[in-house]
Order: structure tokens, then C-alpha cells, then sequence
């Protein structure tokens, strides 16, 4: 009898003790394992000049506007690098939350460009464990000043080229996240037979957030069949780094670097400064999201 | 013999109460934040909450990153920049009825409550006492709350680029449906 006596006061005490917590429990028990997405691996769709595996979700716009001024050695008289300016702006959007599509036009040259981005694969935790997220990127662009020689045939396409990057970033933690970008450009036209119409290289890139809104950034292209020996122009190795700042619907990347283009092509293939020489142009982006069309509130949860 | 009559009276205990607690695990909050140049509103479909109705207690436990807004970039700054959902993934209310008494969970109707216990949001904790109200219906409860709270309260603060377009306090919204356990 008095084991039973105590078994029920134990019993009594226990549950008088411990009623939230059970309720607490009760909650955890029934609650089951979800996907977690990671989320704001970078601020922008571009980490400098280059593109992260960032897009728009469905229905958003983003507006960008490019610049990048003249070379800072240029000295006091070009205010180094401020009196020219190479400018390039672009219309993108998300179609789905994962297919994003946009169109440009960048001074240099004179090029049309237009992309697809789709993102292939998500870095996730919890039901599903997803080490990187992966983003595979496609382009086209064509250059439209006058022919320089208006003699001889020229074909529409020898104005093209083609850019294709796969993108594999991983969002180590909150603050620091970094990518791998290997990447392949086709010119249709080089200037001389000894210029490849095919380029390599293998991007990284990162950042690191130095406040919630702000991070500093940076990226490298390894251009792996370049040479400078005997090619007609002699193309460098593009550095960038500079920073975003975010604020509300606005992201303003500052940014310094040896290339002057702002599209693949450009950067990957023609960039003729040197970080050394002082061959740094100053520039920034400016991204403006507007919201087409709001989303359906439960298309998260699907 | 003794004995067996304590361990079924033990077992009777138990069911009784398991029997007085309800539960959800797909609740209603939104917040509402409005100032004259934008409205912000998010909503949470996937609450979870149970109510123990043989002592008034009850436990909300809230992720954060499943309030959605109707703009994509809003819920990443929500997360990102001011809630921190990857340090601080939940919200959690525990908290009693104040006036049990007043509520008669054996017959169908609604019935004014207080609710009186600790929030936690981003790492911090408040008392709160909020009004609401309990109905009681065939096979369940419903609760329903509204109440305001500051941002600024829960150490999340918010730069002076968009302070003009969030509000100082936002109204949350509770609508809850529980079912037996």
C-alpha cells in the first residue's frame, strides 16, 4: 500500500511539476522534420561583376544600373577615371523561383546581352541535407559598332558570343559565403587566328558581412588558356572587390576592379588591365527590385 | 489488490488529463504593421500550440521563417536582417488563463479570457497579458487574440533608411483551432 501511496504521489508530482514542459514536449514530439532552405547567400544576383547563384524569385523585377569609370591612374586631369564612363543597364526577372531571365545593353561595344539563370539545386539543412547550392548561368551577347572593315563580307553572327557558367556557392554561416563559378566563353569572331575562340577559366568569389546591410565582397577569374604571347591583345587575370550595401528595396554594390565590361564576355575575355600597373576603374551597381506580382501565400509551404 | 486498484486509479489519472489537452500544429498568426508610406503584412499558417484545459496553461511555439509576405525580398530581410531566424528559429509563447474558472469547456459557447505568460522573440523575453477569446465547439476549441507589440521591445532594430516604412508597434494576429489530443 505504501509503495502505491508513493508511486501516485511521484506520479502527482511529476505531472504538477512539469505541465508545460509537457505541453512543450508534446508540441516537439508531434512536430516533424522540415527542409530548410539557406537563404541570402548573397545580397545581390551578382556577387561583383560576375554572377552569383542568387536570382529573383518569381515575379520580381530588378533594375539594375551599371557603372564603371575610367582607369584611377589616369591621373588628376581625367579625375581619375571619373570623366569617362562605361555604363551598362538591364531588365531581369524571375519567372518561377527558380528560371530567371534578362536583357541589357552595355556601352562598351555597343553590346546587346540577354541571360537565362536556373537554379538547379539548393543548399538546404534539416529533412533534406544539401551541402552547396548549384546555378547554372547562359548568355548571349551581341556587339553592334559599326564594322571596321566594311569592305570585306561580315556575317551578323560573327557579332556573337556565348557565355556559360555552372555556379556552386555555399553559404558557410551567416556571415561568410563563398562560390565557385567554372566558366566557358565562345567568341564567334577573334581578331587573329592565334586568339582562342574558346575561352576557360574558374571563377571564386566571396563575401563576408561586415554589418547586417553591408559586405565585403570580392572574385577572381583564373583564365585557363590565355596566352599572352601570342595573342593580339594581351588580357589579364579580372580581380573585383568593393561592397554591397543594402537598404530596404536597394542594393548598391561599390566596386574596384581591372575589367571595364560588365557582362561575361567582356570580363572574362577582354579585360586588358592590371592590378599592378593601377589599371583599377572605379565603379558601382545599383539593384531595384520592383514586385510584379505578389506571390500566392501558400506557395512557400507547398 | 490493493495495489491494482492504485495503478488503474494511476491510469485513470493520466487519461484524464491527457484527455483535457488540445492541440494544433497548423494555427493562424499574421502581423500587421502599418505606416503612410507602406503596409506590411506576413502571415503564419504553420502554428503550433496546445492547451491544457485542466489548468489553463498553454504553450505557441512559432517558426520564423514560415511567416510569408507577399514579397520575397521582404521575408529575406525579415530573416535576414531583423529576426535573425537562423540564431533565433522559433517564437514561443507559455502562458495561462488568468480566469479559469470563467470558462465552462463542458458546453458550447464563447467565453472572454485573459491570457498571462512569457513571450520570446529574437532571444528576448517579456510578460505579456493579452484578450481574447476561447469558444468552445463540438470536438475542439477555437482561440482568438489580438494584440500589439513594439519591435523594439525584442532588441530588433530597425535603420533609419526604413524607418519611415516600418511601424513602431505591429498588430499580431491569433486565430487558432484546436483539436483534441
Amino acid at each position: 500500500m505504501n509503495r502505491v501511496l508513493l508511486a501516485f504521489l511521484i506520479t502527482l508530482m511529476t505531472i504538477s511539476l512539469s505541465a508545460q514542459d509537457d505541453l512543450m514536449d508534446l508540441l516537439n514530439d508531434s512536430k516533424k522534420e522540415e527542409t530548410i532552405f539557406t537563404a541570402a547567400t548573397f545580397k545581390s544576383t551578382r556577387i561583383m561583376n560576375g554572377h552569383s547563384i542568387e536570382r529573383m524569385p518569381s515575379g520580381q523585377l530588378d533594375f539594375r544600373i551599371s557603372h564603371r569609370f575610367g582607369r584611377l591612374n589616369s591621373g588628376a586631369y581625367e579625375l581619375f577615371g571619373l570623366d569617362q564612363s562605361n555604363i551598362h543597364f538591364s531588365l531581369e526577372y524571375g519567372i518561377t523561383d527558380w528560371l530567371m531571365v534578362g536583357v541589357g545593353r552595355g556601352s562598351y561595344e555597343k553590346t546587346y546581352d540577354g541571360f537565362i539563370k536556373l537554379s538547379a539545386m539548393r543548399q538546404s539543412s534539416g529533412l533534406k541535407n544539401m551541402p552547396v547550392s548549384v546555378s547554372f548561368f547562359s548568355s548571349m551577347a551581341v556587339e553592334t559598332v559599326k564594322w571596321s572593315d566594311p569592305e570585306r563580307t561580315n556575317y551578323f553572327s560573327s557579332r556573337l558570343s556565348y557565355s556559360s557558367q555552372l555556379l556552386i556557392a555555399r553559404k558557410i554561416n551567416q556571415a561568410f559565403s563563398i562560390q565557385v563559378s567554372p566558366s566557358y566563353v565562345h567568341r564567334n569572331l577573334v581578331p587573329t587566328e592565334l586568339d582562342p575562340n574558346d575561352l576557360w577559366a574558374i571563377g571564386a568569389g566571396g563575401r563576408i558581412k561586415l554589418t547586417k546591410r553591408i559586405s565585403l565582397n570580392a572574385e577572381y577569374f583564373y583564365l585557363l588558356n590565355a596566352n599572352n604571347e601570342y595573342m593580339s591583345q594581351p588580357v589579364f587575370n579580372p580581380l573585383s572587390v568593393g561592397f554591397d550595401i543594402e537598404t530596404g528595396g536597394h542594393v548598391f554594390q561599390l566596386i574596384f576592379t581591372n575589367s571595364l565590361s560588365m557582362i561575361e564576355k567582356g570580363f572574362i575575355g577582354e579585360t586588358t588591365g592590371q592590378w599592378t600597373h593601377g589599371d583599377i576603374h572605379f565603379g558601382f551597381n545599383i539593384s531595384r527590385v520592383f514586385t510584379l506580382t505578389n506571390r500566392s501565400r501558400h506557395s512557400e509551404a507547398k | 489488490m490493493k495495489r491494482l486498484i492504485g495503478l488503474s486509479l494511476l491510469t485513470m489519472l493520466t487519461f484524464s488529463v491527457s484527455a483535457q489537452r488540445y492541440m494544433t500544429k497548423n494555427g493562424f498568426i499574421s502581423f500587421f504593421s502599418h505606416t503612410p508610406m507602406e503596409d506590411i503584412k506576413a502571415e503564419n499558417n504553420q502554428v503550433a500550440g496546445v492547451i491544457d484545459t485542466s489548468n489553463g496553461e498553454m504553450v505557441f511555439q512559432v517558426l520564423i521563417k514560415s511567416f510569408h509576405f507577399e514579397r520575397a525580398l521582404m521575408e529575406e530581410h525579415f530573416n535576414e536582417n531583423y529576426m535573425e531566424s537562423d540564431k533565433y528559429p522559433k517564437a514561443i509563447f507559455k502562458g495561462k488563463i488568468t480566469d479559469l474558472k470563467s470558462v465552462d469547456f463542458e458546453k458550447n459557447a464563447e467565453y472572454e479570457v485573459v491570457v498571462e505568460g512569457d513571450i520570446s522573440i529574437h532571444d528576448v523575453t517579456k510578460k505579456i497579458a493579452v484578450k481574447g477569446t476561447i469558444e468552445v465547439v463540438t470536438g475542439g476549441l477555437k482561440a482568438n487574440t489580438k494584440f500589439i507589440i513594439a519591435p523594439e521591445d525584442f532588441n530588433i532594430k530597425i535603420p533609419a533608411v526604413v524607418r519611415e516604412n516600418i511601424a513602431k508597434t505591429v498588430e499580431v494576429t491569433v486565430v487558432m483551432k484546436f483539436d483534441p489530443v
